[in-house]
Formats: structure tokens, C-alpha cells, sequence
């Protein structure tokens, strides 16, 4: 709750500090109150409270949620600074409209109402639809903003519509409500639940790019900045998958039957679809778009197998994800930068190319080791958080007795190897430039923090359980 | 807390050279770290009592609520394995002490880490911890190879790279279904403890898959066929010492993981598809000695060489015969041993004469006493003539074989008489007949090569005269593995 007014809040003023003319204060005022509210999430550790007459819900597992969302968001702000130092460009309007995001995205994280939900989602997206096309001049960002939104505007239509059919079957728009209605699926249910449910799970997995509601995905994270790729492909996804599983495994866990199967299928859809195509990508950014429907991919498993292990699993998963995809952007966005010896041409940046990391293992080594632990992280190689987040995610499947769901995740995970190699390959084993790229300390800073947050989490995973 | 040790020691010994960076010096630290590693080993190996327990075990909670631990030990099964990881790898070290490779403290810190990782997976006790160990192994080894390897190598190593993942993901299924099928403990839902593992009453459906799952992994390490694909050419592209990692001590993870897990795990799996996996052995021994005969590059010759022998050890565990199995543990020893020493002497001749090649290779006999001597000696041992160490293992293993299927055992036979025409054709073209031009001024072994070869030719005759001191530590741990395949496929039918 507190973090809610104290976002908003912020953010009015950080609209407002924009007429100053000195523009250096932005960047650290927002840290400071990513900062502030990240401390002040945790005042009400290990105790409930509901807000507005039962609209919001805090416990502890809504909590790490609002962590990781803010968590994500400091680490890309503090990598924001290249971008934002850009003349054209306006840091006071970009920062609150982050700020302003996080909102809706801590209102996703604990939501107790279906209203609330579509609130914390239209926050969310609409702050994100401005965002992908702040690069104005660029028309890629422009036609990204568009295709977002409207592809965004679409899928948010059949999500209300859903929550109506919900209402008209139940008489209820709270969590609690439709649940106890669910709970006896052999009294005979009303065609509506499920129907509605339906529409209602295609608007989430619109949002967290699951196949096959995916196209828009890799036009968007392409063209959009790539700090605000980073800010997408972390916050948006965390939120929505924190979204669902409160919805599933609050609501309807008394129809599990009726929704499993059409969960498992489009989680097998989005691992093949996801991981086979970015095989084929030539430009690293667009692969990580790609990449991030496979993460959906997975963490869809724990969902299609719902129970005991799921909730572990997803915050485990959101989170080393979460801090595995931020560093790799982060490098990305640096050698993009400096790389960069021609503009956009009709394939996209090809500064964003797999070749302009090549050699850079040997000018940058902590650039190329940073990288390195992401991607080996994001394929899901042991020692790294990224194995024990597809562990978790592998357990939730076995203990369902979901063994083909299994085999098709492990096939694409070996695929996924391959591609997250070729930026390894082209660091260590080709020859690049010879200048090394220019760090800032401070960017320095934030990469190592992502790197030894990864390699921590994969020694010893245990710290995260048994506190929410 | 000698195998706390074993396993800690390295990364420290790693990270430290990385720190301290690259320097004249680094070979001579790295040498000093292994050689302590040695130590260590040798001692395990000295002071084992030879019976079936878990010995210097330590046992650590690590991932406590779900029953995860960092629980590792030495048994009868795994000591020859820690005291061969100790053993090579000093003279791996030793081996590149005229080579000077480029960022010496990196390529010195992999070999170590590597080392560190085999140890673990040797000695682990959990089966995740496994994993992660058998995993582990596989990066150092994978830059070792991509980073200072031929002309081919990057696509080479990444194949070899995607293609063992690929196999260890299937592993990785099998250890969590089995997981999950273990009774919850106190203060955990279930226990990945190995030995839980082998309490377990798995259906029969059960057992066939979990066989492939692990199967596959296991096929793919060591190779068997058609699983071998990767094997040669990565062999031939990766820098010596990554060649004789992988072929000396890395393969045999392979054949450990078979006598650690199918065996004791799915004796229904093995009764239904165990004459499937030692025929496919079986096909391997013939098929790369067949192969092997026909090579020209001396390194290619030699890769192949080990696929057939590997396969020869495969199908001895599959037997599942006592003497098999024994046949199969001092056969790992004696073979990383020998495999080590011929690696090293097609890099002394490629150094010297710059190719590889058999038909632009020979006379080099007349100028090199004491390299033709050693080699010999290797040679001997590889293509297991009495009293060399290749004997001993591989009369058990055909023996074991023969036990098995009389057939099976006489095509597996073939090996020895394959082993000895491709080894003799190689040392008869390079180091007989005429030298040529790039073979007419061969300088013979160095000191500090001499000191790689003695030490290998020492523990050849001694494991070939006295195979007793090592049979004698593995024989307790051997039986009461056979015991228990034993009287557990019984009781699950």
C-alpha cells in the first residue's frame, strides 16, 4: 500500500523537478525513491493487510513480488543513463511514467479484486506504450508504439470482456468470491466461468507474450529503446506471471481439469515457438525478444502444473531471470552504443547484431564475464540461478506426473543453448574491434551486482526459500 | 574432510593463479597446486580400507528444505577414479612446459578447475550434486578446447558442447522423477541422497525410461554408438592437454556414472534393455578399431583408439559381472594412464616435426633412444600385452563379457587383435623406416619430458605386475554392488 501512494507520489514530483534546468538531479533522485520504497515494501513483513474495503491484498509473497518488480526497475534506471543524457531526449517524463508503471505493477502483484487487476494492467501498459515509442525520431520506435498499443488495446478488450462473463457467472469480481463459486465443479458450473476464464487468461498471456499471442512481441522489443526492452521483458513479465498464478491458484484451482490441458498446450506451443525461432535471429536484441517467450515458456510449466512448488518456483524463476536479462541488455545497450558506426538501416541496428560483441571478452573481460554468466543463466547451465529456476520449474512438472510437458522443455532448453553460445563464441573466439568499451564505474557497479546476484543465487538457492 | 579437500583445494588453488594473473611463473604454481592435489589423493588412495563404506565422507545441508546436500565421500567404486584425477593432471600440467600458450593463468586456471569439478563428480554422494559436478566439468573444459584449440575448433567444440548438454538434460529429468518417488525425511519432502535412490521399488515402465534418460547421458560422455559423432574431431581440434582431459579422466565419467546409477537404480531396465547397450558397446569396440586402422593423423588415430576401448568397458559393466566391473574400474585407471602418455608423444613428435601425419612421419627411432623406449612402453600398454597395465583390465572385461554371451565375447575379443595392428602400423610409420625431411634432425626428449613419460611407464608396469594393490581396494565395494543388483532385481519382479 505504502509503496503505492509513495510511487505516485514521486512521480508527480519528478514531473515537476523536470523544469529545473540542471537534468543531472533526475537519475539519482529516482534511485533514491526505488531506493526508499523498496525499503519501505518490507514495513509490513509477515503480517496481511487488506486495503480499500478488500480491493488490495499484502503478504509476503506479494512482497517479494513488489522486490523483484522494484528491484528490476533500480537496476535498469541505473543503467539508464546513456540513454537519457541524449538532448532529444525528456529523463523527467521518461522516470515517472517508470515510476508510474510500477504502480500498476505492484497493483497486479496484489490485487484481491478483478478490478483492481485491469487497473494495475492499463497502468502498466499504457505507461509502456509511451515508453516503447520514446525514441521519437525513430521510426522503428514509432511503429513499435503503435503495433503495442494497438495489438495491447485489443487484448486488454478481451480480458475485460472475460471479467464480465466472470461476473455474470458468479455475481462476484473479487478473488475470494469467484472462488468459493469455482470450488464445486460438480454441481454443474455455469458455461459463462469458463468461457470467461478463457478470455481473461488470453488478455494475461497476451501481456506476458506466451504463444500464440506472441507475434507483437518481437517487432516492439526491437524497436522500442533498449533500456525500456530491459524494463519490459523484466517488470511486465514478473507482474503478469505474479498476476496469473494469484488468479489460478486463488480462484481456480476447483476447475484445474478444464484448464490445465489448454495451459500445457500453449506452454508447449510458446517453448517450441519461442526457442526455435530466435535459432534463426542474427540480431542479439530480437533474440532476446525471442528469449523471453521461451522464459514464458517455462514459467508457464509451473502454472499448467500447478501445486505445492509453483509458487517457489515462479518467484525464483522471475527473479533470476529478471536479474540475467537486465545484465545482458545492460551490455548490450553499452556496445550497441559504441559500436555503433552507422544508423538504423531496414534490418534494424546492426550495432545490435551477434558480431558486434565479437572479441569484446578480450578488451572488456568484466563486460564479457557479466555477459557470460547471463547467458549461461538464461540457458540454464548448473552453478548459475537460471538452473535452479528451470530445477523448480522442472520439479512442479514431474510432481504433476507431466512427464511430455518435461521432455519438450529439456529438447528446447538444448536448443536454447545454442543461441545464447553465440554471443559467448563471438566474445571469446572471434576477432573484433580493438578499442575496449568505456564503462562507467557506476554502470561497472550495477553489472557486477547482476553477475554476483547470479552466481550467488546458483551456489547457494536455498536463501530464498522459506521466506514468504 | 579430505574430500572437502580434494574438491575446495582446487578452486582456491584456480581463483588464486587467476588472481594473482599470467607470469613465467604460472606453470610452476599450477604445477605445485596439482601436485598437492596429488598428495591428497595419493593419501586417500594409501589409507582407504578396503571395504564397501563411504570413507573421508563429509556431509553438509545445502538446499535444506528440499533434502539437497553437499554430501560427497570416497568409496571402493570412485578411488581409483580420484587417485587417476589426481594423478594425470600434474603431468598434464608437466606435459606443456615447452609449450607457451597464450594467458597462461586463465588456460592454467580452467585445467584446475576442471580438475576440481571431475573430483567432485567422482566423489559426490547426492545425486543433484552430481549433476551440478558433471556439469561443472563441462565449461572449462569447453573454453579450454574453443579458446586455444586448431583452425575448426569453434564449431567443433560447440557441437560437442550442445551434444553432452543434450544428453545430461534427460539425466537431469530422471534424478528429479526419482527424487520424487523418495519417501519424505525429517525436515525435508524428499532426499536426493544416491543411497536413497537405490531403496527405491520402481515400476517396471518406470525403469525402462529412466534407463534411456540416463543411458543417453552416459552414451554420450564416454561415447558409445552411435552416440560418437562429437568424439573425433573434438579430440583432434582441442589443445593436448584438453584432449588428454577429456580422453584421460573426462570419458570416464561416462562409464562411473553407469556402475554409480543404472546398475543399482533399474535392474529391470537393465534385464529388459541391457543386451541392447552392450551390443551398441560391442558395435563400438569393432566399429573405431576398425576405423582406427585406416587413420593417418596420429591424434584422430589415437581418439578412435579410445572410443573402441571405451566401449570395451561399457560392455563390461553391462555384463554385470563381478569381474567385469573389476575389469571396468582398473581398466579406467590403466587406460587414462596410457591414453595421457600416447597423447603426449603425437604432441613431442608434432612439436618436433610439425605434422601429425603418418605418411610424412618416420625414422625417428634412430635419433631417440628414450622417446622410443617410453613410447614402446605406452603402446605396449595400450594394446594390452601381459604384464603392462591394459592386460589386467581388459582380460576382465572379456572375461566378464564372455561370462555374459560367449559371442558377444568373442567379437569384443577382436579388440586385442585390432588394438595391436592400428598401434603397431602407427609406430611402425613414424618412428621406423626412412626419415624424411621433416623427421631428419628430431631432438629426443627433454628433461622435463622424460618426466612426464617415466612416471606413466613406472605406474604402467606396476598396475600391469601388481594389479592386486589396486583390485584388492575395489573388490569389497565391487561384491557388495553385485550383491545388491542381486537380491534387489529379485525382490522387484
Amino acid at each position: 500500500m505504502l509503496p503505492i501512494v509513495l510511487l505516485s507520489v514521486f512521480g508527480i514530483v519528478l514531473l515537476f523537478l523536470g523544469f529545473l534546468k540542471s537534468k543531472a538531479i533526475l537519475l539519482p533522485a529516482t534511485l533514491l525513491c526505488l531506493l526508499l520504497t523498496l525499503v519501505v515494501n518490507f514495513i509490513d513483513w509477515n503480517k496481511n493487510y487488506v486495503y480499500f474495503n478488500g480491493m488490495l491484498k499484502t503478504n509476503n509473497l506479494s512482497m517479494v513480488f513488489t522486490a523483484i518488480v522494484l528491484g528490476s526497475a533500480f537496476m535498469v534506471v541505473a543503467l539508464s543513463s546513456s540513454f537519457t543524457e541524449n538532448e532529444e531526449s525528456q529523463p523527467a517524463e521518461y522516470y515517472g511514467l517508470i515510476l508510474f508503471s510500477l504502480v500498476g505493477a505492484i497493483m497486479m502483484v496484489s490485487f484481491e479484486n478483478l478490478i483492481m487487476l485491469f487497473v494495475g494492467v492499463e497502468i502498466l501498459s499504457v505507461a509502456m506504450y509511451v515508453l516503447t515509442g520514446s525514441d521519437k525520431r525513430n521510426l522503428r520506435s514509432n511503429e513499435a508504439a503503435l503495433k503495442y498499443f494497438l495489438m495491447g488495446a485489443f487484448a486488454t478488450g478481451i480480458m475485460l470482456f472475460g471479467m464480465a462473463l466472470l461476473y455474470g457467472a458468479t455475481g462476484s469480481f473479487t478473488i475470494a468470491g469467484i472462488g468459493s463459486y469455482a470450488a464445486n465443479p460438480q454441481v454443474g458450473l455455469s458455461l459463462l466461468l469458463y468461457v470467461g476464464l478463457l478470455m481473461l487468461l488470453i488478455g494475461l498471456l497476451f501481456k506476458v507474450s506466451a504463444a500464440p499471442f506472441h507475434f507483437w512481441t518481437p517487432d516492439v522489443y526491437d524497436g522500442a529503446p533498449t533500456i525500456f526492452t530491459a524494463f519490459m521483458s523484466t517488470v511486465v513479465k514478473t507482474a503478469g506471471f505474479a498476476a496469473l498464478f494469484h488468479l489460478l491458484s486463488a480462484s481456480f484451482t476447483g476447475v484445474y481439469a478444464f484448464w490445465w490441458t489448454i495451459l500445457a498446450i500453449i506452454t508447449a506451443i510458446t517453448l517450441v515457438a519461442g526457442n526455435v525461432t530466435a535459432v534463426y535471429q542474427n540480431s542479439f536484441k530480437r533474440m532476446m525478444a525471442y528469449s523471453s517467450i521461451s522464459h514464458a515458456g517455462y514459467l508457464l510449466i509451473g502454472l499448467a502444473a500447478l501445486g505445492s512448488q509453483t509458487k517457489q518456483a515462479i518467484v525464483f524463476y522471475s527473479l533470476a531471470y529478471s536479474v540475467a536479462t537486465i545484465s545482458a541488455f545492460g551490455v548490450l545497450l553499452l556496445v550497441a552504443q559504441q559500436r555503433s558506426t552507422q544508423t538504423i538501416t531496414g534490418e534494424g541496428n546492426i550495432a545490435e547484431n551477434f558480431d558486434s560483441f565479437n572479441g569484446l571478452a578480450r578488451q572488456n573481460p568484466l563486460l564479457g564475464f557479466a555477459m557470460t554468466v547471463s547467458m549461461l543463466s538464461l540457458a540454464g547451465i548448473p552453478l548459475t540461478a537460471g538452473f535452479w529456476g528451470k530445477f523448480y520449474m522442472f520439479s512442479t512438472a514431474v510432481e504433476r506426473g507431466q512427464i511430455w510437458l518435461l521432455v519438450v522443455a529439456v529438447l528446447m532448453s538444448a536448443v536454447g543453448i545454442y543461441y545464447y553460445f553465440r554471443v559467448i563464441i563471438a566474445m571469446y573466439f572471434r576477432d573484433g574491434a580493438t578499442e575496449p568499451i568505456q564503462v562507467a564505474p557506476f554502470y561497472r557497479y550495477v553489472l557486477l551486482a547482476a553477475t554476483i546476484l547470479t552466481l550467488g543465487l546458483g551456489i547457494v538457492p536455498g536463501v530464498l526459500q522459506g521466506i514468504f | 574432510m579430505l574430500t572437502l579437500f580434494l574438491i575446495l583445494f582446487p578452486v582456491v588453488a584456480a581463483t588464486l593463479i587467476l588472481l594473482i594473473g599470467g607470469s613465467e611463473r604460472t606453470k610452476q604454481i599450477a604445477l605445485v597446486a596439482t601436485l598437492v592435489e596429488l598428495a591428497g589423493a595419493g593419501y586417500a588412495f594409501a589409507v582407504f580400507k578396503p571395504d564397501a563404506t563411504s570413507q573421508f565422507a563429509f556431509d553438509y545441508p545445502w538446499i535444506g528444505s528440499l533434502g539437497i546436500r553437499f554430501s560427497a565421500g570416497i568409496d571402493g567404486i570412485s578411488v581409483l577414479l580420484v587417485l587417476l584425477t589426481g594423478l594425470l593432471v600434474p603431468f598434464i600440467v608437466l606435459s606443456t612446459f615447452n609449450r607457451n600458450y597464450p594467458r597462461p593463468a586463465t588456460f592454467y586456471a580452467l585445467m584446475i578447475y576442471m580438475q576440481a569439478a571431475l573430483m567432485g563428480v567422482f566423489t559426490a554422494r547426492d545425486g543433484f550434486l552430481f549433476y551440478l559436478f558433471f556439469e561443472a566439468a563441462l565449461i572449462p573444459i569447453y573454453f579450454l578446447a574453443a579458446m586455444w584449440g586448431g583452425e575448426n575448433r569453434v564449431p567443433v567444440t560447440f557441437k560437442f558442447f550442445i551434444y553432452t548438454i543434450f544428453g545430461s538434460l534427460f539425466m537431469l529429468v530422471a534424478l528429479v522423477y526419482l527424487y520424487y518417488q523418495t519417501p519424505a525425511t525429517a525436515g525435508a519432502t524428499h532426499s536426493a541422497a544416491i543411497v536413497d535412490f537405490y531403496k527405491l521399488k520402481l515400476t517396471p515402465e518406470a525403469q525402462n525410461w529412466v534407463f534411456w534418460a540416463f543411458f543417453i547421458a552416459f552414451a554420450i560422455k564416454m561415447p558409445v554408438f552411435p552416440f560418437h559423432t562429437w568424439q573425433p574431431d573434438t579430440y583432434v581440434e582441442s589443445p593436448t592437454p584438453a584432449t588428454m582431459l577429456l580422453a584421460g579422466i573426462m570419458l570416464k565419467m561416462g562409464v562411473y556414472g553407469l556402475i554409480r546409477f543404472i546398475l543399482p537404480i533399474v535392474p529391470l531396465g537393465m534385464e529388459t534393455w541391457g543386451k541392447t547397450a552392450i551390443i551398441l558397446s560391442v558395435i563400438g569396440i569393432l566399429y573405431g578399431a576398425i576405423i582406427a586402422i585406416r587413420q593417418r593423423d596420429m591424434k584422430r588415430l589415437i581418439a578412435y583408439s579410445s572410443f573402441s576401448h571405451v566401449g570395451l568397458m561399457a560392455a563390461g559393466v553391462f555384463s554385470q559381472t563381478e569381474t567385469g566391473m573389476q575389469g571396468a574400474l582398473v581398466q579406467m585407471l590403466a587406460h587414462g594412464i596410457n591414453v595421457v602418455g600416447m597423447f603426449f608423444v603425437a604432441d613431442v613428435i608434432f612439436s618436433r616435426a610439425n605434422t601429425r601425419q603418418l605418411d610424412q612421419l618416420g625414422g625417428i627411432t634412430q635419433s631417440t633412444p628414450k622417446l622410443t623406449v617410453y613410447f614402446m612402453i605406452m603402446l605396449l600398454g595400450s594394446v594390452a600385452l601381459p604384464l603392462t597395465n591394459g592386460f589386467v583390465g581388459e582380460f576382465l572385461l572379456l572375461h566378464g563379457v564372455y561370462t555374459y554371451n560367449p559371442y558377444l565375447g568373442l567379437a569384443a575379443g577382436f579388440t586385442i587383435i585390432f588394438g595391436a595392428v592400428y598401434m603397431l602400423r602407427m609406430f611402425q610409420k613414424s618412428m621406423f623406416g626412412a626419415t624424411t625431411s621433416r623427421t631428419e634432425s628430431f631432438a629426443d626428449l627433454t628433461t622435463s619430458e622424460s618426466w612426464v613419460l617415466i612416471p606413466l611407464v613406472f605406474m604402467v608396469f606396476w598396475i600391469g605386475i601388481y594389479p592386486h594393490s589396486f583390485l584388492n581396494v575395489t573388490e569389497p565395494a565391487v561384491a557388495n554392488l553385485m550383491k545388491y543388483i542381486g537380491t534387489t532385481a529379485v525382490s522387484m519382479k
